[in-house]
């Protein structure tokens, strides 16, 4: 497989992508490339945040009440400030706060995503490789837990982990506490997928070398069948993060989520629903495209994977 | 058959042990029962009269025995918050929900199955390639947005809809319904379309695959050959044999409606149980919790069992092989 990522030198590395078919196919599909650019322009945004934004949102020292419902590109009645987005109730510049929020929600979009896909990944291994009462006992887990929407889990998980931070550290908490509760409710796709393809893994002669070899079942699992059953796993990546961003926003919204200390996209659309009769629609405008455009483009570039990586679909 | 429904009975059975076991384990482990229930002026006598009365003292699987006994009565004791039985509250809060989701399912099957058809007739053409487009951006646009977008056009800009809220309600009896008052059944349309919106675009896009896939039979060109008019082949042919999966996904999306009209309650400030569950998750009302998963796992459990034994009416080969194979 040329997207195995087992580089022999350090240059072949690059050669072995460029010359890959997942290259090529990127390069003949103009949604695929219009939204890897999209998804890394916002990543390098969020990344780079404190250096872009033209102020910080939570110094309170630079904030000014009077420069507070600004509208945007226009100059305000008393300060004379201008804005770019405009400005909400407290004076905070819109366009910093999504980038301090977009932060958030991508750290706990990717944090959850990357979580699930380790616990998933080693579940499944573990239950297609030994078998037994251990795979019964994970594939019938996740039966159950998929009978129930994962945002209604990641919500139970939230809740009960709530109750059991003492009452000082539940802000501070808030972020993890989300990460495992999203990332809890998402693993059961990544072990169904790991679980079938190591089954069938598990009987190729390589397996068998291995173990004749006298490898022990660990390392089996981890240096011979784990590079190659990864390609499903990166497609069920990349969908789980549009779904993790949605789940974290939602999650945020209701206000089951991120502080209101670390807003995160979710949390500044809930800000801005409180000024949507007042007619400040530019608090909860801005944030909300930029949670659209945001899961709207990881989602098309997980589509386009799915069907690059998947030779039937060609 | 019998032997098939009777093992997908135990199964689901087996699933709401596990989930009543979570659920209280909720009740037992996640903060202290005694502290919840007693203020700060109590004594060690209190403490020991409580526990007893509780039932506390008592080993892990009685006490799961009793909870369960007392779940199946509907008893799942008292909300921390606003010191009543967990269960008049969500009685008195089930009308509502289950109303919208009635209504947004009703929505969401009608539309579509019947854009997916039409998609599906229709292959190629500008109809069907705006509807296929704004359904991709109706599949990642989360529910909350809708709602709030829906807020904003048509009850801050246009002013012809509420924004909250569920109308004048007439009683009957136990229930409350919104659909005797113009006020109600105003209400009702934005939830139920920012509910219904996502599970609407699933069925579409599902009609429509199951409905292309089903168009290239040779059956159906036999149809076609034999000069059947194109409504006999597309409605009495083509759509009769795409409904078993369509079938599954809408009974699923059924008990996800349930699940989802939280998010939409919470938008629309709707007094149902979603509204009443992230209450209870933000103030730790523990009981409301464990209690609102109980009901809805009864409800999902329940829809897919349902969904299950639906097959064997649809589907008679099925029929054939199960009771054959085994």
């Amino acid at each position: 497989m040329a997207e195995a990522p087992l580089p022999v030198k350090p240059e072949s590395r690059w050669r072995q992508t460029a010359q890959s078919d997942l290259f090529y196919a990127f390069k003949q599909s103009p949604v695929a490339m219009v939204s890897a650019a999209v998804v890394l322009g916002l990543v390098l945004a969020a990344v780079f945040a404190p250096l872009i934004a033209p102020t910080n949102p939570f110094d309170p020292a630079t904030l000014n009440l009077m420069n507070g419902f600004t509208p945007p590109m226009e100059p305000n009645a008393f300060t004379a400030q201008t804005f770019m987005l405009g400005t909400d109730d407290q004076g905070r510049d819109v366009f910093s706060t999504i980038l301090y929020g977009m932060r958030t929600s991508l750290f706990v979009g990717v944090a959850a995503v990357l979580f699930a896909m380790v616990l998933g990944v080693t579940l499944g291994l573990i239950a297609g490789y030994t078998g037994g009462w251990l795979e019964t006992t994970i594939m019938r887990t996740a039966d159950v837990q998929l009978t129930f929407p994962s945002i209604l889990v990641a919500m139970l998980i939230f809740g009960v982990a709530k109750g059991v931070t003492p009452l000082e550290y539940r802000d501070q908490m808030a972020i993890w506490v989300l990460i495992l509760a999203i990332g809890l409710s998402d693993w059961v796709q990544f072990a169904r997928v790991v679980r079938g393809a190591t089954l069938v893994e598990k009987n190729k002669e390589y397996v068998q070398a291995a173990r004749l070899i006298g490898r022990n079942p660990g390392a089996i699992m981890w240096r011979h069948i784990l590079p190659n059953v990864m390609s499903p796993v990166l497609v069920i990546a990349t969908i789980s993060l549009a779904l993790a961003i949605i789940a974290e926003a939602t999650l945020s919204f209701l206000g089951v989520g991120a502080p209101p200390t670390q807003p995160s996209l979710g949390t500044l659309i809930r800000i801005g629903q409180g000024f949507l009769f007042s007619g400040e629609w530019w608090i909860l405008l801005f944030p909300a495209v930029t949670l659209l455009v945001l899961a709207l483009s990881v989602n098309l570039l997980g589509d386009w994977l799915r069907e690059a990586l998947n030779p039937r679909l060609r | 058959m019998l032997a098939f429904i009777i093992r997908r009975v135990g199964q689901s059975l087996f699933v709401l042990l596990i989930v009543g076991l979570v659920a209280f384990s909720m009740f037992r482990f996640v903060g202290d029962p005694i502290d919840n229930m007693l203020g700060q002026e109590r004594t060690a006598e209190d403490i020991d009269r409580l526990r007893t009365q509780l039932g506390l003292d008592q080993p892990f699987v009685v006490q799961y025995y009793k909870f369960l006994e007392g779940a199946v009565q509907g008893n799942f004791g008292i909300s921390y918050r606003q010191g009543r039985p967990v269960i008049d509250i969500l009685l008195e809060r089930a009308p509502a929900t289950l109303e919208l989701a009635a209504v947004s399912g009703f929505f969401a099957i009608v539309f579509g199955v019947a854009l997916g058809v039409v998609t599906a007739i229709r292959r190629k053409g500008v109809l069907t390639n705006t509807i296929m487009s704004v359904s991709l951006v109706g599949v990642s646009l989360p529910t909350f947005l809708v709602g709030v977008l829906l807020i904003y056009l048509f009850s801050v800009e246009l002013g012809w809809l509420p924004s909250f809220g569920r109308g004048d309600t007439v009683s009957l009896g136990a229930w409350t319904s919104g659909f005797f008052t113009e006020s109600g059944l105003k209400a009702l349309i934005l939830p139920s379309i920012t509910l219904g919106l996502y599970q609407m675009t699933l069925i579409m896009r599902l009609v429509r695959s199951e409905m292309l896939e089903v168009l290239r039979q040779d059956y159906i060109r036999f149809a076609r050959a034999r000069g059947l008019r194109d409504r006999a082949v597309n409605f009495q042919h083509a759509l009769k044999n795409t409904l078993v999966p369509v079938v599954t996904v809408i009974g699923l999306q059924l008990g996800s409606i349930i699940a989802f009209a939280i998010i939409t309650e919470t938008v629309f400030q709707w007094p149902g149980a979603g509204l009443l569950f992230i209450n209870a998750i933000q103030f730790v009302d523990i009981p409301v919790m464990a209690a609102y998963l109980m009901m809805i796992s009864v409800m999902f459990v329940g829809i897919n069992l349902l969904v299950d034994i639906l097959y064997f009416f649809i589907d008679p080969r099925l029929r054939i092989e199960r009771s054959g194979g085994h």
